[in-house]
């Protein structure tokens, strides 16, 4: 220890220098943005090649992985090709009716325009009255739900007249009983997801969870899903139960509908026209 | 006597540092030539200081310098460096216990050791300098030709300074 000790203070001038000279150069540094910048670089540039010589061998370790993974992302896009190609094509989908033999068909359609905000929404598709759209036809979401009605024809496009309008009602049971009521929306509520069933008659007792489905006695055949009861005999000034209901159809995200044609529909009204009003 | 060299060379080191900050710090012949004679009151240090009161003067006057240039620590470094070189090179070229003169200038020491002191001095310091002042070594012979041509304006200022105050000793 005395022999470091005569050592240092022997060759004190160097020991000072070493001291000075790095508080000199960490100051420097420090305190100077360019020669800061160049450090940080320089040292940065030479982590930087290490890390890069280092991944290139990563590379080529992970490569049967990666080729497998591509390989599996191929076939996926190729099969989403395969579903697109056939997707968009005026194909008429049979529904076997228990009443008559295809009495429907489907008619699939692009939604190229969508409204939910407005009190009275209407969406345009890309079908037209070339494909056998007529007015009043129903119109129905791909999985479940239902969308509205046709309202305007012209030669390649039709409008909707969403269900989140003043002036659709459509006519749905509830699934259980079969107890007819009418589904309107934005009754006092002008959320896309919920609709109100009304005109329930009163001795029928609604519970959460109840499903509803069209009545088939509209131009919607009978037995599509509608909803999922959420508050059941809301209570209102007529004879009449209402409940609150949770729409399957999500409004939002609708890119696809059905166009159901109906067979008999010209049939029905032509023979039910015969009918006088005030007979 | 002892307190004369204080405020001798305290006198000196308010002179020197305004030269060099109001005058010379303007001056420079494009870019290449950049005088710094404020390394004259390290160069003209008396003999007898301690070697750890030489770095922290060093080290100050460095500081001081880089409080006007803006450059946080470039002239502290260089002036260690200076220091060290002083040290390294009077206890080469001189016998310790022989030194009788109280400081190292040409009136006392002779032109010959004095300029090889000064220069040897100064070029430690401005290679120093201009290193870190540039920070990389890609322009390295932009560099070394400013840290030449400036080292022989630097040494020319000195020695002018020690003729014009050697006649005066002299006396």
């Amino acid at each position: 220890m005395r022999n470091l000790w005569i050592f240092i203070s022997r060759y004190n001038a160097f020991f000072l220098f070493i001291i000075f000279f790095t508080i000199g150069i960490y100051l420097t540094v420090k305190n100077n943005a360019y020669q800061r910048s160049v450090t940080l670089n320089s040292s940065n540039e030479i982590v930087g090649t290490a890390y890069e010589r280092l991944n290139v061998l990563k590379r080529y370790l992970n490569l049967g992985m990666v080729n497998d993974s591509l390989a599996a992302e191929n076939a996926k896009l190729k099969t989403q090709l395969l579903g697109l190609t056939t997707a968009d094509t005026s194909k008429d989908v049979k529904v076997i009716d228990t009443f008559t033999n295809q009495q429907y068909t489907y008619l699939a359609a692009k939604v190229v325009k969508n409204s939910i905000t407005l009190r009275n929404n209407v969406m345009t598709i890309n079908k037209g009255s070339l494909d056998g759209i007529k007015n009043g036809m129903a119109v129905i979401a791909p999985q479940r739900g239902v969308v509205g009605f046709i309202r305007d024809v012209s030669e390649h496009l039709a409008t909707i007249q969403s269900l989140l309008h003043k002036d659709t009602r459509i006519s749905v049971t509830l699934k259980k009983n079969n107890a007819l009521g009418s589904l309107v929306w934005g009754d006092g509520n002008f959320d896309i997801k919920k609709a109100l069933i009304k005109e329930v008659p009163n001795h029928i007792k609604m519970y959460v969870g109840d499903t509803v489905v069209t009545s088939g006695f509209g131009s919607f055949p009978a037995g599509i899903l509608v909803g999922k009861i959420i508050k059941p005999n809301v209570a209102t000034n007529d004879n009449f139960l209402s409940g609150e209901l949770n729409l399957f159809t999500d409004f939002g995200t609708l890119q696809y509908v059905y166009v159901v044609k109906d067979k008999t529909a010209d049939e029905q009204k032509a023979l039910e026209s015969l009918i006088k009003p005030n007979e | 006597m002892n307190s004369r060299i204080v405020i001798v060379n305290v006198i000196r080191w308010f002179l020197l540092l305004f030269v060099q900050v109001f005058l010379l710090k303007n001056m420079g012949f494009y870019d290449l030539s950049t005088p710094f004679i404020y390394v004259l009151f390290l160069l003209l240090l008396p003999f007898g200081i301690p070697n750890i009161l030489l770095y922290a003067l060093a080290f100050g006057t460095g500081l001081t310098l880089d409080a006007f240039y803006d450059t946080m620590g470039v002239h502290a470094t260089a002036c260690v460096v200076l220091a060290f070189v002083r040290i390294s090179f009077i206890s080469i070229s001189l016998n310790r216990d022989a030194i009788d003169d109280p400081e190292p200038s040409l009136s006392y020491m002779g032109f010959q050791w004095f300029s090889l002191y000064a220069f040897l001095c100064v070029i430690a310091h401005h290679l120093v300098l201009f290193f870190l002042e540039t920070f990389r070594l890609t322009e390295i012979g932009y560099t070394l030709m400013r840290c030449g041509l400036s080292c022989i304006f630097t040494l020319l200022i000195i020695l002018l300074v020690e003729f014009i105050f050697y006649r005066r000793t002299s006396r």
